[in-house]
């Protein structure tokens, strides 16, 4: 077998897996409704899956949507019935583009139309905008809302006071919302052999993030980042699937390792590393492929995120519980990275820099993301201060492609990259 | 010069004085502390009552030159952290010993750590309150939190708050919430009296004086404006919305004043005003304040409703004998422009006409705005509101 024969074999067995856990997902949502199946939307940060599939629940995380129909190049459509229907061109665009997607009837990524909700479990972590995200879906959708609010860290750690705040709102309204919906009564048995499953795929998760400590690294943790949490962050932690996507991948990553391949890219795997770079931000969704371009293209590899710990962090060692389950969600919830400190985020950014030796670092912020844009500039000068590291700041959105100007990108990254490679006493 | 215009001058001194004058003279006059606070709530009983002035933020206005503070902020970003941060840097605030960031949104939220990265001398609270409305649940967690902060400020001021000394603080409060309350109804009646400009001045004085000082000056106020023989003019009755966390500039409330239209409520400057009644001063002091959070506040974007969303509006709108609504809410402010079309959805299913704008509160051209209200006022003046 050829190496590149092998490395495609190799990658494809975890992608194949993923996506065979999509299209089943989806599957499973176009048919929900003539299978009876009950449909829950929550948010990706904080949310608290295991807990709504133990009751036979299916899940809808309308973050996904928006950025799914972004990168299927639907959400400009969408936002703009959004902002025909009264939405202000200044709020968040996630928002803007799931309305508008509802507007036109939820189509899915197959085009079957996906349903609607019929409890809105508002997972209210890291981000305000949630609230009156499910606020406006309430209005169209009538259904019954359930809050669970997620106490801020600003002081940078977890209180008792926070942990049982959240475990009164699980064990008093989000159980008994589900319980009500699915006709099930709680079994902390289904949902503690989940959480197991959950430790299990967050073991090999992390080993795969910190395998970018590689030199080079074998993968790249901010574009290709993505696709690795997919499962974890979204609708599959607490699956035997999951777990072995996980397994698969760390397998994968650990041939990669063996014979020093960098990352693969859209149009193949990266020759060489030249640059190792922290990026902290969420992507841009409706130019992926191009603003990954952009990087590869100056071969520069991405070796942490902050985007990927916004589904939870979990090198500090959090892992779910199965003996503490409801604990062990509350802490989940309060860690996951918009719901940290400003200071915190500092400190998570620079330490990245350090354990993975990142040349330099790039703010990605975008305009629907005041809870991860609020701060940035002050962040990208503190990190600066405390590693001696340059850092990077480009703008765009997540969905609207309005706000992503390719040319204005390209020309702050190279010139961004030139600095560095001066800097590193490379060619100028 | 008469009485009044000598209590509006003192509030518009006060409002113009970014460097907080008045802040640092009492401090020096009684030795003790102050810990500033940011739109749109805190329960200031307890700084009081834990011996310091509380002082009210509400931003630079149109005041300011904004050098440093643009330097922190993307242009997408309100324009309040900006001018507070240039405030702050340019040491207007040094007087305030620690400072408390609401949870209303994203961006005061991370405010709140960038204070802490900025200023690590200083105290900075951030203040969650509860989205869940129920006493043993979220009461609980407000009370814990209420005590946190009561275990700061003795730390800062170097006195324990007592139950006594709550429920003196509370009694203050309270007065200063009958007496704002008594202004705004005054105004409703007689709008022609009391001009949303002076009312708006007076309250935000409140921001800044301490609460007995304040309590007397609204006394006086009122007592001496039915006495100024101002006459009512043809104008529409209007409810303003969406101005409780950014302030319009003063030039731009009286702009819209001179468009024809009188404001009859509105949700400027609610720290006095976001718990609707008295709070007990029977019982536990602290658990009087969260029951009255829980229980008795106003319906305001940052707080989660989804049962009677825009009852409370339209509810002024009907006490207050409204025309229309003005949404005038603040450019990139998240909460109260997803707000909005909710709120616009309730108005329309009472057929209650409303028109909407933007502004920044460094806004500095107030004509297009002016034209825009003149013509609603106009319009429903003529055709009626409803």
């Amino acid at each position: 077998m050829t190496e590149k024969t092998a490395r495609e074999v190799l990658k494809d067995d975890s992608m194949m897996i993923q996506k065979k856990l999509i299209s089943g997902h989806y599957n499973n949502l176009a048919q929900a409704r003539e299978k009876g199946k009950k449909i829950v939307y929550t948010f990706v940060p904080g949310n608290i899956i295991e807990l709504v599939r133990s009751f036979g629940l299916l899940s809808m995380l309308p973050e996904i949507d928006s950025l799914q129909s972004a990168m299927r190049k639907k959400s400009d459509q969408y936002v703009a019935e959004a902002e025909k229907m009264g939405h202000s061109e200044d709020v968040c665009t996630y928002v803007k583009c799931h309305i508008g997607m509802i507007q036109s009837g939820i189509p899915g990524p197959d085009g079957r139309p996906l349903p609607e909700p019929d409890l809105l479990l508002l997972s209210y972590t890291g981000c305000f905008t949630f609230l009156k995200w499910f606020e406006l879906l309430r209005q169209r959708f009538k259904c019954p809302v359930v809050l669970l609010q997620i106490p801020y860290q600003a002081e940078g750690k977890i209180t008792k006071d926070m942990r049982d705040y959240i475990v009164k709102q699980l064990k008093d309204d989000v159980i008994p919302a589900l319980e009500k919906l699915s006709g099930m009564k709680y079994d902390e048995e289904r949902f503690k052999d989940a959480m197991r499953k959950s430790s299990q795929a967050e073991e090999d998760f992390v080993w795969t993030l910190n395998s970018a400590k590689q030199k080079p690294s074998p993968i790249d943790a901010y574009f290709g980042g993505v696709y690795y949490v997919g499962p974890i962050f979204t609708y599959f932690r607490g699956t035997d699937e999951a777990a072995e996507y996980y397994r698969v991948l760390r397998e994968e990553v650990t041939q990669r390792i063996a014979r020093k391949l960098g990352p693969i890219t859209p149009e193949g795997p990266m020759r060489n590393e030249k640059f190792r770079i922290v990026v902290e931000g969420p992507p841009n969704w409706t130019h992926f492929r191009e603003f990954w371009k952009m990087f590869y293209d100056e071969e520069a590899v991405v070796v942490a995120s902050s985007y990927t710990k916004v589904g939870g962090v979990y090198e500090s060692g959090f892992r779910h519980d199965p003996e503490n389950p409801l604990s062990s969600t509350a802490d989940y919830c309060l860690g996951c990275y918009t719901n940290l400190s400003l200071p915190s985020r500092v400190e998570m950014i620079t330490n990245y820099i350090r354990d993975f030796q990142a040349d330099g670092f790039i703010v990605h912020s975008v305009k629907s993301c005041n809870s991860f844009s609020a701060g940035q500039l002050l962040m990208l000068r503190e990190i600066e201060t405390r590693t001696g590291k340059s850092g990077g700041f480009i703008e765009s959105d997540l969905v609207d492609s309005r706000y992503f100007s390719p040319s204005n990108i390209k020309n702050r990254l190279e010139s961004y990259f030139q600095m560095l490679d001066q800097k590193k006493g490379g060619r100028s | 010069m008469s009485e009044i215009n000598d209590i509006l001058n003192r509030c518009q001194e006060l409002y113009e004085d970014l460097s907080l004058g008045y802040v640092q003279r009492w401090k020096e006059m009684y030795g003790k502390k102050a810990v500033g606070f940011l739109p749109v709530y805190v329960p200031r009983e307890l700084i009081r009552a834990s011996g310091m002035l509380p002082v009210g933020i509400m931003g630079g206005g149109d005041q300011i030159e904004i050098i440093r503070g643009d330097a922190y902020f993307q242009s997408y970003i309100c324009h309040i952290p900006r001018s507070v941060i240039e405030m702050a840097l340019s040491g207007k605030l040094d007087c305030l010993d620690g400072m408390m960031f609401p949870s209303i949104c994203d961006v005061i939220r991370n405010l709140s750590g960038m204070w802490q990265l900025m200023f690590p001398e200083k105290l900075s609270i951030y203040f969650d309150s509860p989205q869940n409305f129920e006493s043993d649940t979220g009461g609980i967690f407000y009370q814990n939190e209420l005590k946190r902060i009561l275990d700061e400020f003795s730390k800062l001021s170097g006195i324990t708050a007592t139950d006594e000394s709550l429920r003196d603080a509370t009694a203050l409060y309270n007065q200063n919430r009958r007496l704002t309350q008594q202004l705004y109804r005054r105004r409703a009646d007689k709008p022609w009296e009391i001009p949303t400009s002076e009312l708006y001045l007076l309250l935000r004085a409140g921001n800044i004086l301490e609460v007995t000082e304040h309590n007397q000056m609204l006394e006086r106020y009122m007592a001496l404006a039915s006495k100024e023989n101002r006459k009512p003019l043809d104008n529409s009755r209007l409810v303003l919305n969406g101005s409780f966390c950014e302030q319009p500039p003063l030039g731009l409330i009286r702009a819209l004043e001179r468009a024809g239209g009188y404001i009859v409520d509105d949700d400027f400057v609610l720290a006095g005003r976001m718990i609707k009644s008295e709070i007990p001063l029977k019982g536990d002091p602290l658990e009087n304040i969260v029951e009255a959070y829980l229980k008795d506040s106003k319906d305001v974007p940052f707080k989660y409703n989804i049962e009677n969303k825009g009852d409370e509006l339209v509810e002024s709108f009907r006490e207050n004998r409204a025309d229309g609504v003005i949404f005038c809410a603040a450019s990139f402010c998240d909460p109260g422009l997803l707000e909005q079309p909710m709120l616009q959805g309730r108005l329309d299913k009472d057929k209650i006409a409303y028109t909407s704008f933007q502004f920044a509160e460094n806004t500095g051209q107030y004509q297009v705005i002016r034209e825009q209200v003149g013509t609603f006022s106009d319009t429903i003046k003529l055709w009626g509101g409803q």
